[in-house]
């Protein structure tokens, strides 16, 4: 398994450079490393969602909550931002990801007490966290004259030579690369997806698990929500719109199947950047951003595919072989 | 241990199954409710224009549901059909502009639809893959070439009679739509509770293994299922664009999660295995009460998708909190 997964992420890795060279064949400019340090930090805040989507997919969930949990805590961060403009940035980082982490307590919960399956649960708090924003503020934005300048200055920081932003997901990677493959919490994610069964046999609490993938998911769309307004000085009801999807189509393309079990922190971010660097290279080749959409479109079904014969020699897929036996 | 249940992926029969009878008497006790509550809310509400118009807030959605309730039923979901709306939408206004006629779009419309369905149905069952996957995929896709063909541009100039499918009335405040909606309900309550087909289904919900070792055509089946949601978005479409009158490439922009809220309010086990037409019909006048009575009240759509998401949760979660409250 870990030969495929390491082939898997072999394979994102040479895509990728297949499309960073035939871009840097006529539009050298792109692969400067300013403007790939750009593009990096463009993809920032999808990596940081991928990883707690990652997370979540592994252990046979699905988190469809993340941009609206993203879109609330952020609203909710600007609105202390304009009561409290002196606050200090950590205690905005720190109710970002405490705030989103509760949120995706709340998925967690109803997933593990009520056995309510993940994608109903986190398509009803997808709408119920997108109309929650509503009812704060009535439909009305928050502008960029009304954060204050610490608030949103703070995403931009540079450190070394990349903003605060960059070093958030890069700092995100390590961490859970580390949670994922050197921690009890981090196998019982991988036992609770691959097989349930044996998870519980083996001492795990199937539901807790899935309860902490989701509260991790749910932290990081959090914090992410407080990097994204401040990032673009704006919070409105739909920010981060229909955004979950990309995120889900981030890990498919990173080799994260939706079986759950199999997937890895590298992978996640590889498919995030696959896309991310499709979404900063159409402009630039000079192919109108309306073709986005179908690209990813394609990349996800051409994932797929690929994902599912790394789990045909698995023998994951019963009904395939039973109609080989007959 | 409620997590050992929940963790086998053939699961027999769930406890919705077993008062699949009383969720629909329950389902239709508070679609009773709504409606006196509407009636005293607004001195609109008991108006018989005013209710027919009330009926397109769902007509279009429920002719997928019926199609999505049998495949979610089957253990598959098609979250591209709010997709297949786009691009079928978007081929018939190309037709137009190529100065094609009512038929030909209706027939254009409907062969798109049967295509995209054709495409799922391929993947998943061609090609073995999730379903959610794939239509996650298909769903950028399909509408994905909706925007590269319209970008930010618009279709307009639709023939006359083209408005009949979404805007015209058969009698009285008889909207076209409605007799279409309440006919396509019947035809999927007869396949599914009626037929071989449609016992076919559940069984390959409830386990498609034991479904295929019984002889039952697995693969073909599911295709089916999915040609016939993908003909039900080309349905759909027809109806929404020649009552819209033009096509942008958002249109019926997240449609797939109200249908999926339609289907599984409806009684629809999400796993699969359970469910009924007639469940999904009441869920369908209930969303369609809620959206329009709360409309009458000035209350803005976004709020309204607060309700429709706590029934969501709420009328799973209650009968399951009642037995763990019981037992």
């Amino acid at each position: 398994m870990k030969r495929i997964l390491a082939s898997r992420e072999l394979l994102l890795l040479v895509a990728i450079g297949l499309v960073l060279g035939i871009i840097s064949s006529r539009f050298p400019a792109f692969i400067t490393l300013s403007n790939l340090a750009a593009v990096f930090n463009d993809t920032s805040p999808l990596i940081l969602l991928a990883i707690g989507q990652m997370i979540v997919i592994l252990t046979k969930c699905i988190d469809l909550s993340v941009a609206a949990n993203l879109a609330l805590t952020g609203m909710v961060v600007s609105l202390i931002n304009i009561s409290a403009p002196g606050l200090p940035i950590i205690v905005t980082l720190v109710v970002a990801t405490g705030f989103g982490a509760c949120l995706g307590m709340f998925n967690g919960i109803l997933v593990w007490k009520l056995d309510i399956p993940p994608i109903v649960v986190t398509l009803g708090t997808m709408t119920i966290f997108r109309g929650t924003i509503f009812l704060l503020t009535e439909g009305k934005w928050v502008n960029s004259h009304e954060m204050s300048d610490t608030f949103k200055a703070f995403p931009r920081t540079e450190l070394l030579g990349l903003p605060a932003l960059s070093w958030f997901a890069i700092a995100a990677v390590i961490l859970f690369t580390i949670v994922m493959t050197r921690t009890t919490l981090g196998r019982a994610f991988y036992a609770a997806g691959g097989n349930p069964h044996a998870a519980i046999y083996a001492g795990i609490n199937v539901g807790r698990t899935q309860f902490w993938a989701f509260t991790i998911s749910g932290a990081l769309a959090g914090l992410t929500g407080y990097l994204w307004v401040s990032r673009f000085a704006v919070a409105y009801v739909d920010v981060a719109g229909g955004f979950e999807l990309t995120v889900v189509a981030a890990c498919v393309i990173g080799g994260v199947s939706i079986m759950g079990g199999i997937g890895s922190v590298p992978g996640a971010l590889l498919g995030a950047l696959f896309l991310g660097i499709i979404a900063n290279a159409l402009p630039v080749v000079n192919i109108s951003p309306f073709w986005q959409m179908a690209i990813s479109g394609g990349a996800i079904i051409i994932a797929v595919v690929l994902n599912a014969q790394a789990n045909l020699t698995k023998g994951r897929i019963i009904l395939k072989r039973a109609e080989h036996a007959t | 241990m409620t997590t050992t249940t929940r963790s086998i992926p053939d699961r027999l029969r769930s406890p919705l199954e077993r008062n699949l009878k009383s969720w629909e008497s329950l389902l239709m006790l508070v679609a009773i409710g709504i409606f006196i509550a509407n009636s005293f809310a607004s001195p609109y509400f008991l108006n018989a224009w005013n209710l027919s118009d009330a009926t397109f807030n769902f007509t279009e959605k429920a002719m997928i549901a019926f199609a999505m309730a049998l495949l979610i039923i089957s253990g598959e979901i098609d979250l591209s059909v709010a997709a297949i709306i786009a691009l079928a939408s978007t081929a018939m206004g190309a037709a137009v502009q190529a100065g094609v006629g009512t038929e030909g779009l209706v027939l254009i419309g409907l062969a798109v639809g049967l295509a995209c369905g054709a495409v799922n149905g391929f993947l998943v069952t061609g090609l073995g893959l999730p379903s959610i996957v794939v239509t996650i995929g298909t769903m950028s896709l399909f509408r994905g070439i909706s925007f590269i063909v319209l970008g930010d541009q618009v279709y307009k100039g639709y023939p006359a009679d083209f408005a009949f499918f979404g805007q015209g009335y058969v009698w009285w405040v008889i909207s076209f739509e409605f007799v279409l909606f309440a006919f396509i309900a019947v035809i999927y309550a007869v396949i599914l509770h009626m037929t071989n087909f449609g016992r076919a289904v559940y069984a390959i919900g409830n386990n498609a293994t034991g479904a295929l070792f019984s002889g039952i055509r697995v693969g073909r089946v599911k295709f089916t299922l999915f040609l016939l949601t993908g003909l039900m978005s080309g349905v759909a479409a027809v109806c929404l664009t020649s009552r819209l009158g033009s096509t942008r490439p958002s249109i019926a922009f997240g449609w797939e999660l109200e249908i999926v809220t339609m289907v599984v309010l409806g009684g629809v086990n999400i796993l699969g295995g359970s469910g009924s037409i007639p469940g999904v019909v009441i869920a369908a006048f209930v969303m369609g009460l809620v959206t329009f009575g709360l409309g009458l009240l000035n209350v803005p759509g976004i709020v309204m998708s607060i309700g429709i998401g706590a029934l969501l949760i709420s009328v799973i979660a209650l009968p399951r909190l009642w037995s763990m409250w019981r037992g």
